[in-house]
């Protein structure tokens, strides 16, 4: 075993053993289980929170991202800002009528809300659908961390395999309380490793970080802007504002929401996350500094540039603390990833069908379900695809279509129907994948229309068309309703006396 | 009060809609091209906003919670 190996192992063997500790002899309820019994104060909500920035995805895809395309990364420090901003107002809400009504799911608000469990039925399974992508992303970056890292000594497949295993027998003994515990680590270590790299790479290769950013526009004239076509100003705007939107509707950090102690808890987090955000300026930095170090990265080897130029730079044990915390940020995302998967399915889709099932019966289904949702993830990883990024885009472009539907919920007069929501929400997704699976844009779609429309992202064309589903069925029930409400004393008349 | 949470409306603005004009790398600010220092601006502004929301936001007052 070399030395990165070490850490890299030390890494797994720490995540297993805190996420074992978390559950400290409490007896394992569906709701310890699923919301630790809504008892997180502000940090370990933070941390659930945090979780959702601090994936492989700040890692390696956003210093990918930023080695492939330069500006265009720039969006990864908006959106979430922007998410956060709207958290404050939007979150108590939800806290509030989930801690009322004893929630565990997400699935679980919108069958509250519109009182209908069929909704909830398609709430998780868009749900489930979104979260299996994000959790192929976390073991996808698994995989090439031990590889690279670990300097080729265990090969990318058994490192998912190994990966895969750790979180699910942490998740199925000590549920959310594992990821939280664990998550400790794996901010901690991530903190220190990108600040480090964010800033010791810019000096050593460049002397600066003007230096820098004048020997990349001198290679690269307005790399790090966004260019005219393509992932112009139009496509930046309209992505951030989706993902913004976006960000709370995974079914995960929604869940997380609901463990919080009480409303202030999330306030104070709304207020203190943003500044968080700036970490990931560190992320970026470090793939703009690969850019002219390790060039001829292509496809979607982008996606190994912070790892590429840590072993060129440094030692092989630096590496390994490296890799470590790069294998805590899939192992964290990926637990909670398997736990709200597994409760969707367990509490709104299980027990749809078996209504008078206990609380208890439910918990063991979730736990059952955990290593199932785990291998249909490897399978999905093993079998290749596309970046990082793009897999990313298309789980949030699924469940931002929750988004309409769920702030409609929250309104005081209860407009939208149940069908309307379920029409709107089947609407927009179906536009995903159909779009999805095309490779369309809305150039290519719509060849007439101005060129700046045409780069904006197409996930506003499936939330457009959710909406205007939404309110078009929602208002044909109401009229329907309305006219039966009517109808005896308008055929009145009519009937024979 | 209401005036405070208005507040929350300039970041969309800023990141929104500001790219559109400031697009470009030159005049850097402390290295970075105008458009990143013009993000990492706005997340700072974004955090004293918030915490000028929440402060002043009677919900959270220590009595209450």
């Amino acid at each position: 075993m070399n030395s990165a190996l070490g850490g890299i192992a030390a890494a797994a063997l720490l995540a297993l053993g805190l996420g074992f500790l978390a559950r400290r002899g409490r007896p394992m309820g569906l709701g310890q289980w699923t919301v630790a019994g809504r008892s997180f104060g502000a940090p370990l909500v933070f941390l659930l929170m945090a979780g959702e920035i601090y994936t492989t995805f700040a890692f390696l895809g956003g210093s990918g991202f930023a080695y492939g395309r330069g500006g265009p990364v720039y969006y990864i420090l908006c959106y979430a800002t922007l998410a956060y901003v709207l958290s404050y107002f939007m979150l108590p809400p939800i806290w509030r009528y989930a801690r009322d009504n004893e929630l565990f799911s997400q699935a679980d608000f919108f069958v509250g809300k519109y009182e209908s469990p069929m909704l909830g039925v398609l709430v998780s399974v868009v749900g489930i659908v979104a979260l299996i992508p994000y959790l192929v992303l976390q073991f996808k970056g698994l995989g090439i961390i031990v590889e690279i890292a670990g300097y080729g000594a265990i090969g990318a497949t058994p490192a998912v395999w190994i990966g895969a295993a750790v979180a699910t027998a942490y998740v199925m003994v000590s549920g959310v309380r594992g990821s939280a515990w664990t998550a400790v680590a794996k901010d901690a270590a991530i903190l220190l490793v990108v600040v480090f790299l964010g800033v010791y790479f810019p000096l050593h290769y460049y002397g600066g970080l003007g230096a820098m950013f004048a020997a990349i526009e001198q290679a690269k004239p307005g790399f790090t802007v966004l260019p005219e076509r393509g992932e112009s100003v139009w496509w930046f705007s309209s992505t951030v504002l989706l993902t913004a939107l976006g960000f709370y509707m995974w079914p995960h950090s929604f869940g997380a929401i609901y463990t919080a102690r009480n409303e202030r808890v999330i306030r104070l987090n709304a207020m203190i996350l943003p500044l968080y955000q700036l970490i990931l300026l560190f992320v970026v930095l470090i793939g703009l500094a690969a850019i002219l170090q390790v060039p001829d990265l292509k496809g979607t080897d982008v996606d190994l540039a912070l790892f590429k130029l840590s072993v060129k730079t440094f030692d092989p044990w630096v590496v390994g603390l490296i890799g470590a915390a790069g294998v805590l940020t899939a192992l964290v995302p990926g637990s909670m990833i398997l736990m709200t998967a597994a409760t969707l399915f367990a509490n709104n889709l299980y027990r749809a069908a078996h209504r008078s099932a206990s609380d208890a019966h439910v918990l063991n289904v979730a736990k059952l379900v955990v290593p199932v949702v785990a291998l249909v993830a490897i399978y999905f990883t093993l079998a290749g695809g596309q970046t990082i990024v793009a897999l990313l885009l298309m789980g949030y472009s699924f469940v931002t279509q929750l988004f309409p539907a769920l702030v409609l919920s929250l309104a005081r007069n209860k407009w939208a129907t149940r069908e309307g929501a379920a029409a709107g929400i089947a609407a927009g997704v179906a536009t995903v994948a159909a779009i999805s699976l095309n490779h369309a844009t809305i150039g290519t779609l719509f060849p007439a229309l101005p060129v700046q429309i045409k780069e904006l992202n197409t996930g506003l064309i499936a939330l457009a068309v959710n909406i205007v589903v939404l309110v078009a069925v929602s208002a044909g029930v109401r009229f329907a309703a309305a006219r039966q409400v009517l109808a005896p004393r308008s055929e009145r008349p009519s009937q024979p006396a | 009060m209401n005036m405070v949470r208005a507040l929350a409306l300039l970041p969309f603005v800023a990141m929104l809609v500001g790219p559109f004009f400031l697009n470009r790398v030159t005049p850097t600010i402390f290295g970075m091209p105008l458009l990143l220092a013009w993000f990492v601006a706005w997340i700072l502004i974004t955090a004293a906003i918030m915490a000028v929301i929440f402060r002043f936001d009677p919900l959270n007052r220590d009595d209450i919670s």
